[in-house]
């Protein structure tokens, strides 16, 4: 049971935790993983540079789940955090258990989004490309964000407005004329809920959705619940192409250079699959094979192909969606407790569970959980699902 | 029955860019110490991201053109898995589903005359890094330096079909991209490598046959040996039935003169490439297609009629200098300061490949300031410098660029004397020294006055103008 991997001393006035998979100098970054035990990067993330610029301090690194792939934590090498039987994320703890102001965290598949709505805090998921990615630890880069969770809507933007620019460092870092859209700022009036994202939650969530669109219609807000089939394939595609990601990412842990290394093999081949077996944990194992199956020739254009093709119609359906709607409600997930007892029976939940989630990670939009519950808006419209958030923050609970 | 041989080349070539291709390392490292051109991207450590250099994709259009290629106006990079020491990643970024140039075609000519080589396509990638084995310890190091150089790749269609041709093809890619400077295209530097594809077929057939593989050929000359073991190992399976051919990787060793079985299909990686989500699709748009397309060179043909139609060099003359940009610039160059065309080639091509041979330099390792060689020629010419004092300016100059050579003739020594009285001088004592040659010389043995003439130039240490001597030295002979 850790909640931080490092801790560190600071004297700022905000002081914040940067999860495991954002690289800092001098102390370790492990991602959670065996295989980075001890690592130690020659680098820091650009969003830690800026937030050491404008005076924030580093209280800690916090435990992830293993390369943040897994539900909440529960995969961590270093432990997972456990509390009458329910796992708990070391992340979101640490804000609410006000250690710090706020978080920076890698969302790769959803972790801090459903560790975020199961704390009560609140978070947001910028668009992909406003926040530079240089300095994390590379998982699903098509996909992956730096994120930020905190105790309320405007730590939120604060934070935002400090860590988003560009960043020559990353190719994928959008200009600066497009990361300054997110300024512009609109009232949010109608919001679309989607009977197909409703699938699979429990009594506790489904009341909280009830809750948020109530609150959102005595607030002016304009409510349409509708049916679309498109938005809910989401997690098929993205689990595809994030394991495949991942399996190539994680390609350069094999021992040779740093990390964790096996104490006995014979010959190059020995090292790498020794080191690799002893390192990594089940649920990294399963993605890799999966994702390695989906790129070998003979299923790339069977199912890669295809999942690309899927993330594009994804991203068109989301494009007619706003073209009526300024905003999807849905929810984060299926229920707002994990209990160890569950996932030790089902390792594979992170691929069902994140059937709330993939439909921001694949289309790199933005998305913002609050109340227990996920907005997610057209590019760049993150200040104003973050003011929509200030009202139910406000009315909820 | 007779056979033919098919053969496809995959060509490397090592970009010449300043820096690597995903960061700002260097890429030069050619005798540097290990690991001392690296940084965390290079070494494919966790948090960095690739950034694309704009000027290899300059390069890489460019080496496209110039073997009139199709220019793809979006071209993607792709992550190729592999594992090995080398490559600190475990992949390889390159470019498989739209590299940057496709369809192109090239002209060789060979003593069966001239042929056309499809090219099937260049793409950009990453070179991996270096496996040092230490003997003694018997340990093996791996060194960065060379991780993340840009290369192209040249991926011919089977359209070769001997040693003599690969060999044509090659100095014609080289010859190209040198052209266009954006490659050395060196084997005995690395900056060139070369996989071949081999199979035979009965002739006539179009069926093509089994093909093999080898990898990573490092000169010609092993290249056509090879050619020539492979062809040979393939008939004599087709005829004699001793051997079934696969279709595998082979490795070539020279010294043992065969080719050895690597890998066969069937135990061959399977690479995995998928589109890198970190390097944005390059779209080439007008006004950069346009850019580029307008900095190419004038092409080796073009330069040879040009050459022989407009500065009236003969047809030998431009052949030979169209060998070499290097050679060509230089000719521009001392053809411009001392206008005359034939003088300069003919410096060029005798005197300066006489240095080139002596110091086991081949034509495309000329570095010398074409304006100074026309001033030089010049110099010559105009019988201020003799001819033998020009060739050891010359000399000199190829060990020091920023020689100016009239003041260096002058600081030595090498400037024609007009002073007649000392010529005269010098003249009447090697008369007086050698009667033999005056008498032989006077009998009607007209060759005899050269014993004379190369005594006096010696005295005079060739600053002397050839035809002022022999008139002096006639004209003190008829005194006598």
């Amino acid at each position: 049971m850790k909640k931080y991997t490092v801790k560190t001393e600071t004297l700022a006035e905000c002081k914040f935790v940067a999860d495991d998979m954002i690289l800092t100098k001098d102390i370790p970054t492990t991602a959670g993983s065996k295989m980075l035990d001890g690592y130690v990067s020659l680098f820091e993330a650009d969003v830690l540079t800026r937030l050491f610029d404008k005076g924030y301090g580093l209280a800690g690194k916090t435990n992830v789940g293993e390369f943040n792939f897994d539900l909440v934590g529960e995969t961590s090498y270093n432990g997972a955090m456990v509390e009458d039987g329910i796992i708990k994320n070391a992340t979101a703890s640490a804000v609410k258990d006000g250690e710090a102001d706020f978080a920076i965290t890698l969302d790769v598949n959803g972790t801090n989004r459903r560790a975020t709505a199961q704390s009560g805090l609140v978070s947001v998921k910028p668009t992909y490309g406003t926040v530079s990615r240089f300095g994390t630890i590379p998982v699903a880069c098509s996909g992956e964000t730096v994120s930020i969770v905190a105790t309320n809507a405007d730590k939120c933007k604060e934070v935002l407005s400090v860590i988003a620019g560009h960043d020559d460092k990353d190719g994928t870092s959008l200009p600066q004329k497009e990361i300054d859209k997110i300024k512009e700022e609109k009232e949010l009036k109608k919001v679309v809920v989607l009977k197909s994202m409703l699938k699979g939650i429990n009594s506790e969530v489904s009341e909280k959705i009830a809750n948020v669109c109530e609150i959102l219609r005595k607030n002016g807000v304009e409510v349409t619940e509708i049916d679309d089939s498109v938005i809910a394939l989401s997690n098929k595609a993205w689990n595809v192409l994030m394991s495949a990601e991942l399996c190539n990412n994680v390609s350069r842990y094999d021992g040779v250079k740093y990390g964790y290394r096996a104490q006995n093999f014979v010959g190059i081949d020995g090292l790498y699959t020794n080191s690799r077996t002893e390192a990594f944990g089940l649920l990294i194992k399963s993605a890799i094979l999966f994702g390695s199956e989906t790129l070998s020739t003979s299923n790339y254009m069977k199912v890669y192909d295809k999942c690309l093709r899927m993330r594009r119609v994804i991203v068109e359906e989301f494009a007619k969606m706003f073209a009526s709607y300024d905003a999807v409600l849905m929810p984060t997930c299926s229920t707002f407790a994990y209990t160890q007892e569950s996932v030790q029976k089902d390792m594979y939940m992170p691929f069902t569970e994140n059937f709330y989630t993939a439909p921001a990670s694949i289309t790199g939009l933005p998305a913002v959980v609050v109340d227990g519950v996920q907005f997610v808006g057209n590019a760049f419209s993150e200040n104003s699902l973050l003011s929509l958030a200030k009202v139910i923050e406000k009315e909820g609970k | 029955m007779k056979y033919e041989t098919v053969i496809g080349l995959e060509v490397h070539v090592e970009l010449a860019t300043k820096s690597k291709i995903f960061c700002s390392c260097s890429a030069h490292s050619y005798g540097a110490d290990p690991n001392s051109h690296v940084c965390p991207a290079c070494c494919g450590m966790p948090g960095m991201l690739p950034v694309v250099n704009k000027r290899v994709v300059d390069y890489g259009m460019k080496a496209g053109m110039m073997l009139n290629c199709h220019i793809n106006r979006t071209t993607t990079f792709d992550k190729k898995s592999y594992y090995y020491p080398d490559l600190p990643a475990a992949y390889q970024t390159t470019q498989w589903f739209a590299p940057v140039a496709v369809n192109g075609l090239v002209e060789i000519e060979t003593s069966k005359g001239k042929k056309s080589v499809r090219i099937k396509q260049i793409h950009m990638e990453e070179d991996a890094g270096k496996l040092v084995h230490d003997i003694r310890e018997d340990t093996t190091h791996v060194d960065f330096n060379r991780t993340s150089v840009p290369l192209i790749e040249i991926v011919s269609q089977p359209d070769l079909s001997s040693a003599e041709e690969v060999e044509a093809y090659l100095d014609r890619l080289k010859n190209l991209l040198r052209f266009a400077k954006v490659a050395e295209c060196e084997m005995a530097h690395g900056t060139m490598r070369c996989d071949v594809n081999l199979s035979v077929r009965p002739e006539g057939s179009d069926k093509l046959g089994v093909r093999t593989e080898m990898k990573n050929m490092n000169s010609i000359e092993a290249i056509k040996r090879a050619i020539e073991y492979e062809t040979a190992r393939h008939i004599d399976a087709l005829e004699h039935n001793t051997e079934v051919l696969v279709q595998e990787t082979r490795r070539w060793d020279d010294i043992k003169g065969k080719s050895f079985a690597m890998r066969s299909k069937e135990t061959a990686g399977d690479y995995r490439y998928f589109p890198d989500p970190n390097v944005m699709p390059v779209v080439i748009d007008d006004e950069w297609f346009d850019a580029i397309q307008s900095s190419l060179p004038e092409f080796p043909e073009v330069k040879r009629e040009r050459y022989i139609n407009e500065i009236g060099l003969s047809e030998y003359d431009a052949d030979q200098l169209v060998k070499s940009i290097a050679i060509c610039e230089c000719f521009e160059d001392a053809y411009a300061v001392c206008g005359s065309a034939k003088d300069s080639a003919n410096w060029l091509l005798s005197e300066c490949m006489n240095i080139l041979n002596a110091r086991q330099m081949t034509y495309d390792m000329l570095d010398i300031d074409g304006k100074a060689l026309g001033k030089l020629i010049k110099l010559v010419s105009d019988g201020k410098v003799g001819r033998a004092n020009g060739k050891k300016i010359l000399a000199d100059m190829f060990d020091n660029r920023d020689i100016e050579p009239e003041s260096y003739a002058k600081e030595n020594g090498y400037i024609v004397s007009n002073d007649t009285s000392l010529i005269e001088k010098v003249a009447k004592e090697a008369i007086a020294s050698n009667p033999r040659a005056v008498n032989d010389f006077k009998s009607g043995k007209e060759k005899a006055i050269m014993a004379l003439f190369g005594a006096c130039m010696k005295q005079l240490k060739g600053n002397c103008d050839p035809n002022t001597l022999k008139e002096i030295l006639v004209d003190q002979i008829n005194k006598i």
